[in-house]
């Protein structure tokens, strides 16, 4: 028997019991919508974590303190503060192949103008910090090593920050008050957008380190330094220099924990995208188990089905339909159940992985790769699940099958 | 006329085995059918004649003898070799019809050339279901479905089903035993039709006048032939329903 024809018996069979065929396909439907929803999260997740650490910058090398355990990075900073001025001194002067190097020492605090004010993150970095997060100026100049060396009062403005204190109005050469402290800005940052964590980061204020230290956390150790390399090829020897010379500096003996981490940018999002991994993979096979749950829906289904038709089948049997005829007969139409409720599913995980980001503000992505592999696996799920049931109606005698009341 | 038997049957038996009991059903018959001829199958109730039918319909296999159907030994081939003979060498007729509820007439009366091995268009399939509806007079009614026919009617939708792919032999197991009797004369005219027209015709009947329309009647008893005559008087069912009419007429039941 051709095709065409089965595909015909088949939907016709489905028609006929219309509500009975939606609330069967129905748990292939979720199972469908739930995998292509969970996979667009993940995905987009990901995707926001890479772009995440592709901004932190080119070749950047982060130099982390206290010593981590071995299991795990976590994407925070060091706790105990382990890396000195003097480390950030030896590491400029001593290792080759940087382009930069500058501390990072962050910390929140009031910043007012006027009446305006806001509780603003600050940075204290080195001057060549805003190259190496590849995070140029939009108006006025960066600060200069002499302003660090005597932790002069000047200050960097991030977009958001500048439009809250000053609306409109150029901010450079004004006064913003840090903790009451007189700064003077010198230069205003390019917008930078949302972080991966829905955060604004152009809230944001640039002071030299010194000052930030002396000034507003009174602070004398750093959690972290932020390097840049001069060439991809260089990263690997550049945090191989780094790392003897801190052990060096540290005194820390042969076969002994680091009390400090290297880590480059590479690495970072290696680890990172491996976690998005986890949890895409995660996420995706809790609601590939509904979709198991689906087809086991339509194999009872399919089961009564044939039940209930055995009379047909007799009558098929015995005008010469062979075994796989009806083989495929009610394969096709398990497919077709489970084939219909994964295009409809696919359709449902779209809208709501968009209803997801319009709602929630949740990056989404759904990606052709999960819908091709819903719709595979929707219909291996139709086959595998229909075939128990089609071979039991193959197999009927047709004599039982005609008599069957 | 041929000299080979269409149907051939050389100590058939079929025993049935329902956990510890063993049901012969039928016990050692031998019986041949020449092409053209139109045999009645008689005998009480749990006689086997539906047990031998089956066979003969390729529906079966014998549990011992041989089944030899235009020479081909049956009891020598598999499930799908058998499923092809009922499709293109038997015609099978049975008492309840056995409609696809929910198809039209014309859909099945194509279902066995839905099943062919050489299969014909779609288009093809069409016109060749509807001549078979015309041959049995229900040609206007094609797109009926069977709960919209009477039982006569849907016995020959039926029939029509059976003749569709040009079997060498119509079987039928009580073809008549769910209609009335004016009905039945009107299915027996149909087959007398075809039988003239050459087919052989096979036809289990508990109803000893609808029998004389046949040419030869075999009797079984417990699995077993008591006899097998000729018809002497043979009935024409043309020319009974013609009396049958009159005399509904006199009493008003009929125009
Ligand atoms: N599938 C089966 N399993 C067990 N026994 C069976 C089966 N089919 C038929 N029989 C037995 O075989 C015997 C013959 O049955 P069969 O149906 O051939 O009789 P029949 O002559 O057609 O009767 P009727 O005129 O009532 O239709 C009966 O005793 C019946 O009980
Ligand atoms: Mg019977």
């Amino acid at each position: 028997m051709i095709l065409l024809a089965t595909l015909r018996i088949a939907g016709r069979a489905l028609r006929r019991n219309k509500l009975r065929t939606l609330l069967t396909m129905l748990g292939i439907i979720i199972g469908v919508g739930a995998v292509i929803a969970m996979v667009s999260i993940g995905n987009g997740a990901k995707a926001q974590v890479e772009a995440q650490i592709a901004q932190l910058g080119q070749n950047v090398i982060l130099i982390l303190s206290g010593n981590v355990s071995r299991g795990g990075f976590h994407m925070g900073f060091g706790n105990a503060g382990t890396l000195t001025h003097e480390d950030y001194e030896a590491i400029r002067r001593e290792v080759s192949g940087l382009t930069g190097i500058s501390p990072e020492v962050r910390t929140m605090a009031q910043v007012a103008a006027g009446n305006e004010n806001n509780n603003t993150q600050i940075m204290g970095v080195g001057t060549d910090y805003i190259n190496i997060r590849s995070w140029p100026l939009a108006d006025g100049v960066n600060f200069s090593e002499q302003d660090v060396r005597t932790a002069n009062k000047v200050a960097i403005l991030g977009k958001t920050t500048a439009t809250t204190l000053f609306g409109e109005d150029d901010p450079v050469g004004k006064v913003v008050r840090i903790k009451s402290a007189p700064f003077i800005v010198v230069g205003l940052l390019a917008s930078k957008g949302m972080s991966m964590m829905g955060m604004d980061q152009d809230d944001v204020v640039f002071v030299p380190y010194t000052s930030a230290m002396k000034r507003l956390t009174g602070g004398t150790v750093f959690r972290s330094f932020n390097a840049q390399a001069a060439s991809p090829e260089l990263v690997p020897d550049v945090q191989n220099q780094i790392t003897e010379l801190l052990r060096q500096r540290h005194r820390i003996g042969e076969g002994k924990d680091d009390d400090f981490l290297v880590r480059t940018q590479q690495e970072i999002s290696e680890m990172a995208t491996s976690t998005s991994r986890v949890m895409t993979v995660l996420l995706g096979s809790v609601a590939g188990v509904s979709l198991i749950v689906g087809g086991i829906g339509i194999m009872n289904i399919m089961l009564v089905s044939v039940t209930e038709r055995t009379r047909e089948i007799g009558v098929r049997l015995a005008v010469g339909a062979r075994s796989r005829d009806i083989l495929l007969q009610f394969l096709i139409e398990a497919v077709t159940l489970s084939l219909a409720g994964g295009i409809i599913g696919i359709g449902l995980g779209i809208l709501s992985s968009r209803l997801l980001s319009i709602q929630m503000g949740w990056k989404t992505l759904v990606s052709v790769e999960s819908i091709v592999i819903a719709f595979a696996f929707s219909a291996a799920i139709g086959v595998f699940f229909g075939f128990y049931p089609a071979r039991k109606a193959a197999l009927l005698d047709p004599i039982d099958a005609l008599r069957y009341e | 006329m041929d000299t080979q038997p269409v149907i051939k049957l050389e100590n058939f038996s079929k025993t049935y085995v329902t956990g510890e009991v063993e049901v012969h059903a039928v016990r050692g018959v031998s019986l041949a059918i020449m092409p053209g001829e139109f045999v009645a199958i008689m005998g009480a109730s749990g006689s086997g004649k539906s047990t031998m039918m089956n066979t003969i319909g390729c529906l079966d296999r014998p549990t011992s003898g041989r089944y030899l159907l235009d020479g081909v030994d049956v009891g020598e081939l598999d499930r799908d070799e058998l499923a092809e003979l009922r499709n293109h060498k038997i015609g099978f007729v049975f008492q309840g019809f056995n409609l696809l509820s929910r198809t039209s007439a014309l859909e099945n009366v194509e279902l066995p050339l839905l099943y062919s091995r050489n299969r014909v268009g779609s288009r093809h399939q069409r016109e060749r279901a509807l001549k078979s509806l015309e041959l049995v007079g229900l040609g206007t009614r094609a797109e009926h479905h069977p709960n919209q026919l009477s039982g006569g009617q849907q016995q020959r939708v039926a029939i029509a089903r059976a003749l569709v792919n040009g079997p060498k032999v119509l079987v039928a197991d009580e073809p008549t035993g769910n209609l009335d009797s004016l009905t039945s004369v009107e299915i027996m005219g149909i087959f007398q039709e075809l039988n003239r027209q050459g087919m052989t015709v096979v036809m289990v009947t508990h109803e000893l006048d609808i029998a004389r329309y046949t040419q030869r009647n075999v009797v079984m008893r417990d699995g077993r032939i008591v006899s097998d005559q000729r018809v002497p008087n043979r009935l024409e069912a043309a020319a009974e329903l013609e009396k049958i009419k009159r005399e509904q007429q006199a009493v008003q039941l009929a125009p």
